[in-house]
């Protein structure tokens, strides 16, 4: 059982919604995340991993059969559901409107990347404020790491891949630089993290749970 | 810099009440990443942008300018134009005239990928491509069909991609560090503006494309977009969305039909 601290446990109670981001190096520990999930998780997930829009990949369809939680890729005006999992389309940056749904923009690359990890979280710390959690994991670039600050700086949660377990540290590292994280966590640790979330998350009154 | 949410609401309304420019159906989070970015540029807090959209003629134009997305490229998406050319075209070449509408052209890149594919298939000579924007600078740089040079080389890619069997650079002459769009493709193109929120139907198209405006727009307003575009379409005229933009309005789905789910693209049946 992973042993986590009071305040850790206090933030994650009030999580409203959760973002999962990663890129070069991150998508088997983002996938064994998923997998491990609930299909009952009482948040929405957000995803946003940089691949190039113009090749075309299956994940989202290949995750679909393998996770109990529900997969899709985002569309635009669509709100935010629980026990859902949003993929940010690749080519277009994911944002979050201030009544909790999702829309698309095509503006310029952040990070000479689109969708920015940095532009989901900043905005979706906007919205939701401290009820924002993440987990940021392997990467080549920076892209992340003033986001994870604009949600901590919201009081919401961030938790990073350790460094020294991603297969690229750049973006893990970037982020602990700039101390955006509230928790660092092995391979392994992230894997028990995402089997108990729920219980940390329906611990607290949320407004679904009775 | 950044604006809150209750700030924007503010701007929204002096925008409307000074310059007459209603942004109140657009989409909020994009809006309000433009406007913050506004402020990084001219260095300015919530204040100092309304003080200057009252007191300083010109600023709102180059608001208007950094508000709207302008990022665009010829034959952006090359296998929608490959499905354009294959699916569209040859019904659009039993049309006697075909007129085009790209709408939200910005610096004009889309019109001339579509007056080159319909060049190409023959058809170019009985067509004419409007291009529109709410955006008078932009409408300014594709009038004059001028493209950076490094640009090209991708472009040149996309369109090879289109599967059309020739090169680019046929279409286009080089000098120096940019390319300029061949005289005769730019005769039957024409600029202006128009704005989708506040202007009304101004001819009758057989073609029509509106990639990514949408996804700026909250569903009312794109419920009023909708019904624009279809009173703009001739019987049996197309419209073509952005990858990820639906037509979702209801009284108009069953006025449609979906010819190809993965670009988009409707024909009018009703």
């Amino acid at each position: 059982m992973l042993n986590l601290s009071s305040h850790i446990v206090k933030k994650l109670s009030r999580a409203e919604v959760l973002l999962l981001a990663c890129s070069a190096g991150g998508f088997k520990i983002l996938f064994d995340i998923l997998k491990t999930l609930p299909g009952d998780l009482p948040v929405g997930v957000l995803v946003i991993i940089h691949r190039n829009a113009k090749y075309e990949t299956n994940i989202e369809a290949s995750m679909k059969e393998k996770c109990r939680i529900a997969i899709k890729v985002a569309e635009e005006k669509e709100p935010i559901e629980a026990a859902t999992v949003y993929f940010a389309p690749a080519g277009y940056h994911l944002l979050v409107e201030p009544d909790r749904s999702l829309s698309l923009d095509i503006s310029e690359p952040v990070n000479f990347c689109r969708p920015s990890i940095d532009v989901t979280m900043q905005c979706t710390a906007e919205v939701y404020g401290a009820g924002t959690a993440a987990i940021l994991l392997s990467g080549a670039n920076q892209d992340g790491a003033l986001g994870m600050q604009a949600i901590r700086s919201a009081g919401g949660l961030c938790i990073v891949q350790r460094p020294e377990e991603a297969e690229i540290s750049t973006m893990p590292k970037a982020a602990v630089a700039l101390g955006a994280a509230d928790l660092i966590l092995g391979n392994g640790e992230l894997i028990e993290f995402a089997q108990q979330l729920n219980n940390y998350l329906t611990s607290g009154s949320h407004p679904w749970k009775n | 810099m950044s604006i809150s949410f209750e700030s924007l609401e503010e701007l929204i309304e002096l925008i409307n009440r000074i310059h007459g420019f209603d942004l109140s159906g657009y989409s909020r989070a994009s809006l309000k990443r433009r406007i913050s970015r506004i402020m990084d540029l001219y260095q300015l807090d919530v204040s100092g942008v309304k003080d200057n959209l009252i007191n300083t003629p010109g600023f709102f134009n180059n608001l208007l300018m950094e508000v709207t997305v302008n990022v665009t490229e010829m034959f952006r998406d090359p296998a929608f134009y490959k499905v354009l050319r294959e699916e569209v075209f040859p019904y659009l070449a039993t049309f006697p005239h075909i007129k085009v509408w790209s709408a939200g052209c910005s610096t004009g890149e889309e019109v001339y990928s579509l007056a080159i594919l319909l060049k190409k298939q023959g058809l170019y000579d009985r067509s004419f491509i409007y291009g529109t924007d709410i955006n008078a600078n932009v409408l300014k740089k594709a009038k004059q069909g001028i493209i950076d040079l490094k640009k090209m080389k991708e472009y040149s890619d996309n369109y090879l991609q289109t599967g059309s069997g020739d090169s680019l650079s046929e279409y286009y002459t080089a000098r120096y560090d940019a390319a300029i769009i061949h005289h005769h493709l730019r005769r039957n193109v024409l600029f202006a503006m128009h704005n989708l929120v506040s202007d009304g139907i101004f001819n009758e198209f057989q073609l029509i494309t509106c990639r990514n405006v949408l996804i700026y727009f909250n569903k009312q307003l794109q419920d009023h977009v909708f019904n624009l575009l279809h009173g703009s379409l001739s019987l049996f005229g197309f419209l073509c969305l952005g990858s990820k933009e639906t037509l979702r309005t209801e009284n108009l789905r069953e006025k449609f039909r979906l010819i190809n789910k993965k670009h988009n693209i409707y024909q009018k049946i009703a």
